[in-house]
């Protein structure tokens, strides 16, 4: 384990430099610039439309399922540039794992959901398919609630239970980010709590950057905040420090509940 | 941990092993290669058809061909396609007086008037009706509706247009009905609620507000029928024999374009002879018909679809 | 009420009469056509029927060749159309990105369907029957159904893929899967029910196809049962065809063709309620 207490700054994981995205003749992001730390909670927040979904999706290469998008500017992770030609989008995704808005389980059983990343990526040992359930299970805490029906359909969990599963199938594959698309919107407040405990524990072992609508949740879980409008960062800087003493007016209005 | 170092290097192995493999970039062109099979069908249906029909025209003046005389197999044999067409057209008629009423007429019933549970059980019976083969149609045509018709008009012959043209149309019933159904569903309820609320009767919201919002569905869906009523083949081959006179006397004996090519393959005409040629030329010109149609069709539906 | 208001009501109640007679037409012809088919097999449809071969005795015959013709058509058919339909489908719903090339192939596809059989019969006739010296064989008759059939399947199947959820998908992608892992692992376990439903009705509307095989040239009598894809064979449509045409000599032949038939819509209302039953078991799942 790293010693985090001697380290003030965490090391950069992501390096965003000068980063422009187009949907065909529509700017989406514009001149973003900034930094993601290792196993540190960067939150992403701002109005519906500004960007934030956009951005996250680059951090994985997601967004390149959209035919029409352009990209100009750099984000390097851990110092190579992800729009790379070397870099394989594949291998990148091991590596950065990501959980949706709605949750998404595979229409298989809780067993084969947690170990599918596993499997097509040629692991097929048994056993060792069974110890990669149990650890990711037991990092997304759901392990004692799902240990004896890991053979039931996924689909028969409550949505909370669907998230944090989904969350365990991320952590199969042992990446090294999680990056979390507003993963509590379609929950209800008690499951929603779970989740926040959740990425306060996993903060230790995995860099999280994690979109959302609730400003609440960002002051409640994050280090840092990224603050989102029309597509660029209005502020970015240390969650305490934005919430307590915005330095732009455009961040005071949204977290103060004027717009948005 | 170790457990952790060893998912993670299991993973970057696999992925370093899989790089170098073609599989990503030989499987979408092993699809591909299997699509473009449905081209190269279209592609051999045009060039077999035309191939030989060419042999046909550049052997029979188009006096010939346009002419009322068809004699394939005479000693001196005429290759008039005329009786071919008319038949066609005749029997395809026939079969839209029964269709498009019957068919309308239910489709309005099943999506302006049935309650959902009396919908349930007529839908499946549609679709039973549907799959009923062409050939037990053919069967019953013949053996059952021309006794049945031969009651009511003497002078019909064992062999007429008549039945099979109703049996075809009782055929092409279900998709009638069924395509007007879709076209008839995918009107807003609130234009059928305006009307409603206006007093109207479930008819007139039918007759004024429905119909003319789903006119473009169900005249495609009417091309369609015609389409497949001129590509049907063994109903008219069974019940409407292989008499080649120009006529339109529907109490008689005529034949189709496609009764015309079932006759002939299963027939005497050797490969390379004048009527064995006349079989692609008749087949060409069926061809083209149906897919004129068939354009129309989508033409109609897609032209008019962004209504509402 | 008023003279008009009541006269619109009427009319009303007589269009809802007279179209429901119109829905029920189709009740009433499949009633009579298999009352009629049924009385005619009475003493004929029986256990020899099914397990006889075809004989010149009408009294004789039976049907087991043409059934086993029938089955191994489908054999011939079922891989052939799965394997084209359901690779055309994933190259156009998965591959092709919404450009010319999609739409052409849509196109053409929804244009195929269109033509008559007939015409397929005169494709297989050149091209399997001749040119590739197939003759009148199984396999030059499945091959020439499994071109006919195909649009159905490839429908059918790209209806199943475009149902299969986009955010399933995007949970393989997003833990490294490659085009075709998320093909394999996702898209088409999802879409095997719809797949599976559209191969059934292809299935049942080749065994019921007529035209092709007659175009083909399938000789009239065929007494041995087929072994290998390259005989010979009857199909239970083209036996009822055959006895059809001879029934002015030999009434008995009705008999024969009536009993024919309905062991024919036994074989594909089996086949249909199957296919019915499998899309709506599985039709809600997301």
């Amino acid at each position: 384990m790293k010693n985090l207490i001697n380290n003030k700054e965490n090391k950069v994981i992501y390096d965003v430099k000068n980063l422009n995205l187009w949907y065909g003749s529509d700017q989406a992001l514009k001149n973003l610039d900034f930094t993601i730390n290792e196993n540190e909670v960067t939150a992403i927040i701002g109005p519906s439309g500004c960007g934030k979904s956009t951005f996250i999706k680059t951090l994985n290469r997601m967004i390149e399922m959209v035919p029409s998008v352009k990209t100009t500017g750099e984000i390097l992770y851990r110092g190579t540039n992800l729009f790379d030609k070397s870099i394989g989008v594949e291998e990148l995704r091991t590596k950065v794992g990501m959980v949706f808005q709605k949750p998404n389980p595979f229409p298989k059983s809780i067993f084969e959901n947690v170990v599918y990343g596993a499997k097509i990526h040629g692991i097929r040992n048994k056993n060792q398919l069974m110890e990669i359930a149990e650890n990711s299970l037991k990092s997304a805490a759901l392990w004692d609630e799902v240990k004896d029906r890991l053979n039931d359909n996924a689909y028969g969990l409550s949505g909370g239970q669907q998230q944090r599963l989904c969350i365990a199938r991320s952590l199969a594959i042992q990446p090294d980010v999680l990056l979390m698309d507003e993963p509590t919107s379609a929950l209800d407040p008690i499951a929603t709590n779970r989740i926040e405990e959740l990425v306060e524990k996993l903060k230790k072992d995995y860099t999280i950057v994690i979109v959302t609508h609730s400003m609440h949740q960002a002051g409640r879980i994050s280090d840092k905040t990224a603050f989102f409008l029309s597509g660029e960062v209005v502020e970015f800087g240390n969650t305490k420090d934005i919430f307590s003493n915005p330095k732009d007016k455009r961040t005071e209005d949204y977290i103060t509940g004027r717009f948005g | 941990m170790n457990h952790t170092a060893d998912v993670k290097n299991v993973i970057k192995k696999n992925i370093e092993k899989n790089k170098n493999k073609k599989r990503e970039k030989i499987i979408p062109n092993l699809f591909l290669l299997a699509a473009s099979i449905s081209i190269l069908t279209t592609v051999g249906i045009v060039l077999t058809l035309a191939f030989d029909a060419y042999k046909f025209f550049a052997k029979v003046p188009l006096k010939e061909i346009f002419s009322t005389e068809l004699a394939p197999l005479a000693v001196n044999p005429s290759f008039g396609i005329l009786p071919l067409i008319s038949g066609t057209i005749i029997t395809s008629i026939i079969a839209m007086c029964v269709a498009i009423p019957i068919g309308l007429t239910a489709a309005i019933y099943l999506s302006e008037y049935a309650k959902e549970s009396h919908r349930k059980i007529l839908k499946p019976i549609m679709e039973l009706l549907a799959g009923i083969p062409t050939i037990v149609y053919g069967f019953f045509a013949y053996s059952f509706v021309t006794p049945l018709l031969m009651n009511l008009i003497p002078s019909l012959g064992a062999k007429n247009a008549l039945s099979p043209g109703i049996v075809m149309g009782i055929m092409i019933i279900p998709m009638v009905t069924s395509l007007s159904e879709d076209a008839m569903n995918s009107v807003p309820n609130a234009m059928r609620e305006g009307a409603l609320a206006l007093g109207s009767t479930k008819l007139e919201v039918a007759i004024k507000v429905v119909l003319p919002a789903a006119t473009s569905g169900i005249i495609s869906s009417f091309v369609l029928a015609i389409s497949r009523a001129i590509g049907e083949t063994m109903i008219v081959t069974i019940a409407s024999g292989s008499s080649k006179n120009f006529t339109l006397d529907i109490t008689q004996s005529m034949q189709t374009m496609t009764a015309y090519i079932v006759e002939f393959t299963s027939g005497d005409a050797g490969s390379g002879t004048v009527g064995y040629y006349s079989l692609y030329a008749v087949g060409l010109i069926l061809f083209i018909f149906t897919l004129l149609m068939n354009l129309l069709a989508q033409y109609i539906s897609r032209r008019y679809r962004e209504e509402y | 009420m008023n003279n008009r208001t009541k006269t619109r009501l009427l009319l009303d109640k007589l269009a809802h009469k007279a179209f429901l007679l119109s829905a029920l037409f189709a009740l009433l012809i499949l009633g009579i056509l298999i009352y009629r088919m049924g009385t005619q097999s009475i003493g004929w449809l029986n256990f020899e029927f099914l397990k006889n071969n075809l004989s010149i005795f009408p009294e004789k015959s039976g049907i087991y060749g043409a059934i086993i013709g029938s089955l191994r058509l489908m054999a011939v058919i079922a891989p052939v159309t799965i394997i084209l339909g359901v690779s055309t489908a994933i190259y156009l719903e998965e591959y092709a990105h919404k450009g010319k090339l999609q739409s052409f192939i849509n196109m053409n596809i929804s244009n195929l369907s269109g033509v008559p059989s007939v015409i397929f019969g005169l494709l297989g006739l050149t091209v399997f029957g001749r040119m590739l010296n197939l003759g009148s064989s199984i396999l030059a008759g499945g091959l020439t159904m499994s071109l006919l059939v195909l649009p159905i399947v490839v429908v059918s199947s790209q209806e199943a893929i475009r149902a299969v959820p986009n955010y399933l998908r995007d949970a393989s992608y997003a833990m490294g899967a490659s085009n075709w892992t998320v093909i394999r692992t996702v898209v088409l376990p999802s879409a095997v029910p719809g797949i599976l439903t559209g191969t059934i009705l292809s299935l049942s509307r080749a065994i019921g196809e007529t035209a092709p095989l007659v175009v083909l040239g399938i000789p009239t009598l065929i007494l041995k049962v087929p072994t290998s894809v390259m005989d010979d064979f009857t199909t239970l449509p083209i036996q009822i065809y055959y006895w059809t045409l001879d029934t002015v000599l030999t009434p008995e032949y009705a008999n024969l063709a009536a009993a024919t038939s309905i062991v024919l819509i036994i074989m594909l209302f089996l086949m249909n309620s199957f296919a019915i039953y499998i899309r709506n078991k599985f039709q809600k799942r997301y």
